[in-house]
């Protein structure tokens, strides 16, 4: 499994992040950072789908997402 | 269990300061600060790189890159590039400018360098405007563009053509690399990053001079979203300013 963690004091709320998402998983939340930008979140529902493929994180221009990912183990789908 | 094995794939690259940037939302400075934070690292070069940055939006580079800067006056950063370079040929110098900086107040600097054939990088940040004073033309600037001092779009009658600055620099004797990418999406990210690696390696090498030009949005001043400055650079930007290698002496043979 793999996951994302946006720091949400750096996001600037640009969202290019949800446009190089393959699976569609990033959108912009409610909540609002202490610089008045609306961040950009992965629900928790949709968090497993995350592949860990990096792509949100190479074009966000504020190096503000972590990616995490799990090593597959012989016998995983 | 799973979380135990959990590997970090991407984080903020060492060079990379941390701290928020003043960059509006969307802006592309961003990422070429990443990646040159990132070869910096991973050539091992951060220890002994001397940094010259320009006036524009990237006046600030020394905030955001853990190297040592020297700070040119506005479109000098190259002039002052030679004179680091010269006194210290074992650093690692490279420039980092914007197409207002390198391509309109500081041609002659940028031409000349590159005709010497100085060893050293060049990062050229094209995003088509004055970034930093609000807006205005640029050399760069497409036709058609609205900018502040176009508001009617540039016309090429009265304020000639974008110049093409990679194509420029290639035909200069000095120059060991050339080459134009684009920051707009993820695949031409991975491709710019290949760019200046090939670029910081010809100074390494002692080839020659290298050239990099980064295509890059300002959302800001287009007065589009960050998404639309994106879409804007794949349809009006590489269409006039094509991606690709100009000039690759290793490919050549090299110089003597």
């Amino acid at each position: 499994m793999s996951r994302i963690e946006v720091q949400e004091d750096r996001c600037k709320g640009c969202l290019l992040c949800t446009t190089v998402c393959p699976v569609n998983i990033i959108v912009q939340s409610e909540r609002f950072n202490v610089s008045g930008y609306k961040v950009a979140e992965v629900p928790e529902a949709d968090m497993d789908k995350c592949i860990g493929c990096a792509s949100c994180a190479m074009i966000c221009p504020d190096v503000a997402i972590k990616v995490y990912k799990t090593p597959k183990k012989k016998g995983d789908n | 269990m799973s979380e135990m094995n959990e590997k970090l794939v991407f984080d903020k690259p060492e060079s990379v300061i941390d701290r928020a940037t003043h960059y509006c939302p969307g802006c592309h400075h961003g990422i070429a600060h990443r990646l040159v934070g990132e070869l910096l690292d991973e050539m091992n070069l951060a220890e002994k790189t001397l940094m010259t940055t320009s006036i524009g939006c990237s006046v600030f580079l020394y905030n955001y890159l853990n190297v040592d800067a020297v700070e040119a006056p506005h479109g000098r950063a190259p002039a002052v590039a030679t004179g680091v370079k010269r006194a210290r040929p074992d650093h690692f110098v490279f420039t980092y400018q914007g197409d207002g900086d390198l391509a309109s107040i500081g041609m002659a600097e940028i031409m000349h360098a590159a005709n010497r054939g100085e060893k050293m990088s060049v990062v050229f940040v094209n995003n088509t405007v004055y970034g930093m004073t609000g807006g205005q033309m640029a050399p760069t600037t497409l036709i058609g563009q609205k900018t502040t001092t176009s508001p009617a779009g540039r016309c090429q009658a009265t304020q000639g053509s974008p110049i093409r600055m990679s194509e420029i620099i290639a035909s200069l004797g000095g120059v060991a690399y050339a080459a134009r990418g684009s920051l707009d999406c993820v695949k031409n990210i991975r491709a710019a990053k290949k760019h200046l690696r090939k670029a910081f390696e010809c100074q390494i090498n002692g080839t020659g001079f290298g050239f990099v030009e980064l295509l890059s949005g300002c959302p800001t001043n287009w007065k589009m979203t960050p998404i639309q400055a994106n879409e804007r650079i794949q349809t009006e930007m590489i269409p006039y300013f094509p991606l690709g290698v100009f000039k690759d002496i290793s490919e050549e043979g090299g110089i003597c």
